[in-house]
């Protein structure tokens, strides 16, 4: 059996900031890193770019293998786990072969969630989470892009914004279909989410709120999707993107306290000794201690994956996960929408205050959210101004109350000169 | 990894003039239109002080980490770099930015960040403030680090002195062909001379009495020229062993011209005994000999500036350094080692004593660098065909206050006592100022030590 001093599952954005992190801190100890994928890490984010042809998928790799080299870490690829026992310390893959580990990072991520509707199995349809997923639909999309053909995407998320966008650019005609009432929930308010809309409308893609699937039938080479309330949609390609799952199947019977996603503590441990987990597979505690979405951050499987390295390496300059904060940057059509933190709660105490500019037909829409003077949340489109500054200006509750108005007028240079006078 | 020069930015002398990013505007435009600055100069309606946001080329930069497109990587220049080719526009690399040191251009339609202008940057050139300023130290650090480290790994030292900076660097500087010499002092005390019977560095050192250093690195040096060898004769000795017991010694060698490369590290007092006071102890100083009670209030002397005393011995070449500027030293090691090989070189580096000045272990490099911006140090460098020159502008000193109160040896100090500090450090400031207006033929310039000394006197 291998043995290695540390094994990361999981070759994305947190299983790599973790080598990077392990590696800092322990020159020595032996690595290995363990991806399913047979290719060079790709991150999902970049997929929606493979599709839109916008870039080539040899030239999206996260890393080379020189990186690995680098760093002095065994790169295997095709590694697939099947089971983990934590009481012998050793990870069975797929293929039968074991590894032993002294200390694990599961970096496992997350997987496409497929909703419970009728029919979907009987159809063809398309997830994207995987650089496979991505050619297979940049194949589809371009053939229906070629015939005008007609597109459904489930889900107006990111990932079913970003799809559906690149769909309708390449010649489909696009209907987005969302049983919420507004586009990207979660991340933005119904006035900003409007706006998004409206771009969609503006370029052809239709786009339905507050509407649910009934059913999916099979239709010569596409399917039907039937809406509840009786109206159908033909679809040529539909898209599944309705959300993730944490990647944990491996995890049955191993200790390791799965609940959303896998249980951490605030130095990403797990309930297992000696495994770690950090990214999409980890159920996020708020940063605000509430149930604002933290899940799913690429900038927080980030921290996530640094925490949990410099954890596992005995790292004494590590500091505990403050908590995820959702964090956006969404380019729609040539555009741009920002949003850091969370909106006010329905029913908001007496602390908190809520500034907004641009309303309806304005260039810009604008809106800041401050609880008792410290900023909670910063939401604009077509506004510019720095997510990473605003991000730090609310973990370290920095009270910003004196500065409202001049964040609503100019969030940019208001909130660099508060950089630059506090941690520069 | 390696050190990476930085573009620093001083508040309090930035005016929001622009001139820096009109300057980087036009150095990054490609078409004749003004590009987006990559420096960004704001003003704190609050405070009234003026910021900056500009790319500092993160050791581990987030930018990069977050990018999904490996669009960002940092460059063995240091240098965290774009690559238009691979960005997919996601701006990601804002949010993982805590310093708006990249940022989304809607005039070039992709985010953009400052990448040094290949070593000259353009916003430093245009700031006529002394607001920003280019810091190439890193560099030297990285040329230092692939030099042998000739000392033991580990030191006895106290937390947070300079000193074992101070000595790894010169001699991984000055290199292994040398004979070293450690009188009694701190510097032995940290382990130059060894343990338990092995030696604590790798070149040949040795332990003289406090009073006979150079006496016996002149011998040395004599010894191995006589046995057609040539080796660097160098000392590390303390303030004690250099300007009060070890004088006599020095005074000797440095008035025959010996080639011998003589550093003093300057902690004012026997520091490693238990802090007594000697002659470079500053007026008014907290010691274990020159208490502070109901009949005393410290030391009642005047330091003696022995730099400027080794400078009248008409050496080849005398310097004043400090830790807190390292380009400073490092170019003054090089020429001392040089003058070496011709005579007397005489190298005086200031060392803050965390333990026995009383000031807290990390602030040792702070309270370097406020002793020479208040001109309590003051920086020159002599050379006998040159005259002296000061290394820094000593015309706007901070108050000397400033470092006072840094020090726990200076905490009981009266107003008079105050008073007369000030006055010995303006005193000093000007002497240097007059000799260092001193022009050839008038009397500081002369080709060999003994016309110098019939000359001045």
């Amino acid at each position: 059996m291998e043995q290695f001093d540390y094994v990361v599952l999981g070759a994305s954005h947190a299983g790599l900031e973790a080598l990077r992190a392990i590696r800092a801190h322990d020159a020595d100890g032996s690595i290995a890193v363990l991806d399913r994928e047979g290719r060079l890490p790709v991150s999902p984010t970049v997929l929606p770019y493979v599709v839109s042809g916008k870039r080539p998928e040899d030239r999206i790799a996260l890393r080379e293998r020189g990186w690995f080299d680098d760093l002095q870490v065994a790169y295997r690829q095709q590694a697939h786990a099947a089971a983990l026992d934590t009481a012998y310390s050793r990870l069975r893959l797929a293929d039968g072969r074991e590894i032993g580990y002294g200390k694990l990072l599961l970096a496992t991520g997350a997987a496409p969630a497929i909703p419970p509707i009728e029919g979907l199995s009987d159809v063809r349809f398309h997830v994207l989470r995987t650089l496979d997923d991505a050619l297979a639909l940049r194949e589809v999309a371009s053939a229906a892009g070629r015939s005008a053909g007609r597109a459904v995407v489930l889900g107006a998320g990111l990932v079913g914004m970003h799809a559906a966008e690149n769909l309708a650019r390449a010649g489909a005609r696009v209907t987005i279909v969302e049983m919420r009432d507004q586009v990207l929930p979660g991340y933005f308010d119904a006035t900003a989410a409007a706006r998004i809309e409206g771009a969609f409308r503006d370029n052809g893609v239709e786009v339905l709120t507050g509407r649910r699937v009934a059913r999916v039938a099979p239709r010569a080479a596409g399917c039907t999707v039937l809406l509840e309330g009786g109206e159908a949609c033909d679809a040529d390609v539909l898209l599944v993107a309705a959300g993730v799952r944490p990647e944990v199947s491996y995890l049955a019977g191993s200790g390791v306290a799965v609940e959303r996603g896998v249980v951490v503590d605030e130095f990403m441990r797990t309930a297992a000794a000696n495994v770690w987990a950090a990214g999409d597979v980890v159920q996020t505690r708020s940063f605000f201690g509430d149930a604002t979405p933290a899940g799913g951050i690429l900038p927080d499987a980030v921290e996530q994956g640094r925490t949990a390295g410099m954890s596992m390496a005995g790292d004494p300059a590590l500091q505990p996960y403050p908590g995820g904060v959702s964090l956006n940057t969404y380019g729609f059509f040539g555009r741009r929408a920002l949003s850091v933190g969370r909106d006010a709660p329905r029913e908001a105490g007496p602390g908190w205050e809520t500034r907004v500019r641009g309303g309806e037909g304005s260039d810009a829409y604008l809106k800041i959210v401050l609880c008792e003077g410290r900023l909670q949340g910063v939401f604009g489109v077509d506004v510019l101004f720095d997510p990473g500054i605003m991000w730090e200006l609310i973990l370290r509750r920095v009270d910003v109350g004196a500065r409202a108005d001049a964040l609503l007028e100019d969030p940019q240079d208001t909130a660099r000169a508060l950089m630059s006078g506090l941690w520069r | 990894m390696t050190a990476t020069p930085t573009i620093a930015f001083d508040a309090a002398r930035c005016d929001g003039c622009g001139d820096c990013m009109n300057a980087c505007a036009s150095a990054k435009s490609t078409d004749g239109k003004l590009a987006q600055a990559r420096i960004h100069i704001i003003r704190d309606a609050e405070s009234g002080r003026w910021g900056v946001a500009q790319c500092r080329q993160c050791g581990d930069p987030r930018c990069a980490s977050v990018c999904p497109a490996a669009a960002l990587e940092k460059g063995d220049d240091g240098i965290v770099a774009w690559d238009a080719g691979r960005c997919v526009n996601c701006l990601i690399c804002t949010a993982g930015c805590t310093f708006g040191g990249i940022a989304f251009s809607a005039k070039e339609g992709y985010v953009v960040k400052c990448d040094q202008c290949a070593g000259a940057p353009q916003c430093v050139a245009a700031c006529t403030r002394g607001a920003l300023r280019y810091v190439t130290t890193a560099k030297l650090y990285n040329r230092w680090g692939e030099l042998e480290d000739l000392f033991v790994p580990g030191l006895g030292g106290c937390q947070g002195c300079n000193t074992e900076l101070i000595m790894r660097h010169t001699l991984r500087r000055v290199g292994s062909n040398t004979v070293l010499a450690t009188p009694p002092g701190c510097i032995p005390g940290m382990g130059s001379v060894g343990y338990n019977g092995m030696l604590g560095c790798k070149v040949p050192v040795f332990h003289p009495l406090l009073t006979n250093t150079a006496s016996m690195l002149t011998g040395i040096r004599r010894q191995y020229k006589r046995k057609g060898r040539n080796v660097t004769a160098l000392a590390l000795a303390g303030d004690g062993g250099a300007g009060d017991v070890g004088f006599q010694s020095l005074s000797g060698a440095a008035e025959r011209g010996e080639q011998i490369l003589f550093v003093c590290v300057d902690n004012e007092g026997y520091m490693n005994t238990g802090a007594q006071r000697s002659g470079s102890t500053t007026y008014g100083a907290w010691t274990a000999t020159t208490p502070v009670g109901e009949g005393a209030r410290g030391k009642t002397q005047d330091a003696k500036n022995l730099p400027l005393l080794m400078m009248w011995h008409g050496c080849e070449y005398v310097a004043t350094a400090s830790t807190a500027f390292m380009e400073d030293f490092y170019a003054k090691l090089e020429a001392a080692l040089d003058a070496s090989e011709r005579g007397f070189a005489y190298l005086h580096l200031y060392s803050p004593c965390t333990s026995g000045w009383r000031f807290p272990s990390a602030s040792n490099i702070e309270v370097a660098r406020k002793a020479v911006e208040t001109n309590f140090a003051v920086l020159w460098e002599y050379r006998r065909e040159h005259g002296l020159k000061l290394s820094r502008d000593i015309d706007d000193p901070a108050p000397v206050t400033d470092y006072l109160k840094l020090l726990g040896k200076f905490r009981h100090l009266d107003a008079a006592q105050i008073a007369h500090i000030e006055q010995h450090v303006a005193e000093q400031a000007q002497v240097m100022r007059e000799l260092a207006a001193m022009r050839p033929g008038d009397g500081l310039f002369d080709r060999s030590p003994s016309n110098f000394l019939n000359a001045a006197g």
